[in-house]
């Protein structure tokens, strides 16, 4: 009987541990040298703005913190918020009309798309803002009697209302493409099982499709939602008073452009920082129950875990000295 | 007639059912009185996957009748004409008949518990302590008490069909559908889910089975129906249709899985 190779016998005694491999790793030549020249560059911009005379960094920190860079702000935020919310109702609609069995809801949701994505928001927003043009009083009544109520169109659509309608609306628009491919992402077999123990069609969509659909909707809004806070600068051609019209107003005043740039520009990163912030978390939130292992800890949870790992190996190995 | 409808749980007459120019059921026609665990066989593509999911309306039928407890499913007859029935009914219909599918389908953003009481208490309005009192009980009898907070993706294929049977059970079923339930399974976590299927027969459920696993049929099985091209070959116990059987058809099939 010839023997088979790779099998030990029985009896053979276990072989000894494999030394472990400790080989010299590959030096990278190109990756040091890659590192020193983009440091080197980094090293020279920032000198750029530190070292020059140009910028005035007192006035900088001066204005960083005036009180009409925060009525910008606040306007910026609230805008961002108002048309974030108006675009992810909106838009959700929008996607189920888009999946609807309805030929004409289908249709509808086409050309709202259509129209809205295929237009500059610039453009959008003057049109609303001179909305009262075509539509010079605005009314609800009863068609066809004296019934009703009308207002002058130029004093219900201010400046703030015309670029909520228009960022609303243009997000919406965005919005429903991003909710119908995280719908597309659900398994159908989820909707059949739902449906089979009874529950119905609305219920199977809020329930079971919306939740695992958001896993695949929520990092395209995290970009949706920077644009959109971003975006709200637009509307200071409308004359709304948000972030950088308040810093436009003040430097065409003082003649400071590039420093109130930068506090714009450091606000506007300070919010987008918040937002990736909170969005880490709510990815958490969605990825329950997506991977056969439990969630990786948090950079906070991973930091504490470090200290107190660092905490008590001192005190071990201090333990060990004496 | 009255007998009849007491005791018959299914009763299918000329079932048909195409997609598009595909003819996959053409007349099918089976009665399965209460309590009795029916087991349908057949080559792939027989259409018996299908008739099952005609049984809750998965699928709508094209011509004949289905009626569960003497209740036309999908539709309503009045006057000599069908009209389609309501989202509203045919939910309220569906809840009757519990069915599990071959990739168990359970909802990965709930634990196993969640997976459980989500029908009971947005369907039934039955209330979350109440429901869950009883889908502990649920987990507990096909052997998962300790597994009610996990995620289905953290559990194997055979505790999540588990689960899945659970789930179904749940919702208080008068009638169980099991369209291929250890065929998405590993060899060694078949047994596991057909000991759970065996313990629901023995407690008087009523079963249709769709399922390769001859070892089931023979014992469990009070009926073994053949389905093929669309229509039921052959039905009648296991003992005869597997070991005598009458027909051409069903001796091929059974001499290349057996």
């Amino acid at each position: 009987m010839s023997e088979t190779p790779f099998m030990n016998p029985g009896s053979a005694p276990a072989p000894p541990a494999p030394e472990l491999i400790r080989a010299i790793p590959i030096r990278h030549y190109g990756r040091w040298l890659g590192a020193a020249v983009s440091v080197g560059i980094a090293v020279l911009i920032i000198r750029l703005f530190v070292v020059t005379p140009n910028i005035n960094w007192g006035q900088v920190g001066h204005y960083l913190t005036f009180s009409d860079i925060f009525l910008g702000l606040q306007l910026t935020i609230v805008l961002t918020i108002a048309a974030m919310a108006v675009g992810l109702a909106l838009g959700t609609v929008i996607a189920v009309m888009r999946l609807s069995a309805n030929p004409v809801l289908r249709t509808v949701s086409w050309v709202y798309i259509w129209f809205f994505r295929g237009t500059p928001l610039l453009m959008q927003i003057l049109f609303w803002f001179n909305i009262a043009l075509i539509l010079p009083e605005l009314g609800i009544g009863i068609p066809f009697t004296d019934w009703g109520a009308s207002i002058n169109t130029n004093v219900l659509v201010t400046a703030f209302v015309a670029a909520l309608i228009a960022l609303g609306l243009n997000e919406a628009a965005y919005m429903s493409e991003i909710v119908r491919a995280g719908i597309l992402v659900v398994d159908y077999g989820q909707t059949e099982a739902a449906v089979a123990l009874g529950m119905k069609r609305g219920l199977v969509f809020r329930m079971i499709v919306l939740p695992q659909a958001m896993r695949a909707i929520i990092p395209p809004t995290g970009n949706e939602l920077i644009g959109l806070l971003k975006n709200t600068s637009l509307v200071s051609v409308i004359a709304a008073q948000e972030l950088l019209t308040k810093a436009q107003n003040i430097y065409a005043r003082n003649l400071l452009v590039i420093e109130l740039l930068i506090v714009a520009a450091f606000w506007y990163l300070l919010v987008t920082s918040l937002l990736m912030w909170g969005q880490y978390y709510v990815e958490r939130y969605f990825a329950r129950g997506a991977t056969n292992r439990p969630l990786p800890p948090t950079p906070p949870q991973r930091l504490r875990e470090w200290l107190r790992h660092r905490l008590s190996s001192t005190s071990a190995s201090d333990a060990g000295r004496r | 007639m009255t007998l009849m409808l007491e005791t018959l749980m299914l009763e299918a007459q000329q079932v048909c059912k195409r997609f598009g120019r595909n003819e996959v059921l053409k007349g099918i026609n089976l009665r399965v009185p209460k309590g009795s665990v029916v087991v349908l066989l057949g080559p792939s593509g027989s259409g018996k996957s299908t008739f099952l999911r005609c049984i809750n309306h998965l699928e709508n039928i094209d011509a004949g009748r289905l009626y569960v407890e003497g209740e036309l499913i999908g539709y309503r007859e009045k006057g000599g004409a069908l009209y389609e029935m309501r989202d509203n009914d045919i939910c309220h219909q569906r809840a009757n008949i519990g069915m599990v599918f071959q990739q168990f389908n359970l909802f990965p953003h709930m634990t196993a518990i969640g997976n459980v009481i989500a029908a009971p208490v947005k369907v039934k309005g039955e209330s979350k302590v109440s429901a869950t009192e009883r889908g502990l009980k649920l987990l507990a009898r096909v052997g998962l008490a300790d597994k009610a907070d996990t995620y289905p993706r953290q559990l194997s294929g055979g505790q999540q069909q588990r689960v899945a049977i659970a789930r179904a059970l749940a919702m208080e079923p008068r009638l169980m559908l099991f369209d291929e339930p250890t065929s998405a399974l590993d060899p060694e976590l078949v047994k596991e889910v057909l000991d759970v299927m065996q313990d629901l027969a023995r407690d008087g459920m009523t079963m249709i089975c769709v399922t390769h696993e001859m070892g089931f049929a023979r014992e469990v099985a009070d009926t073994v129906v053949f389905i093929d091209g669309g229509y039921v070959v052959e039905a009648g116990p296991p003992r005869e249709v597997l070991l005598n059987p009458q027909q051409q058809r069903t001796k091929d099939f059974l001499s290349k899985v057996l």
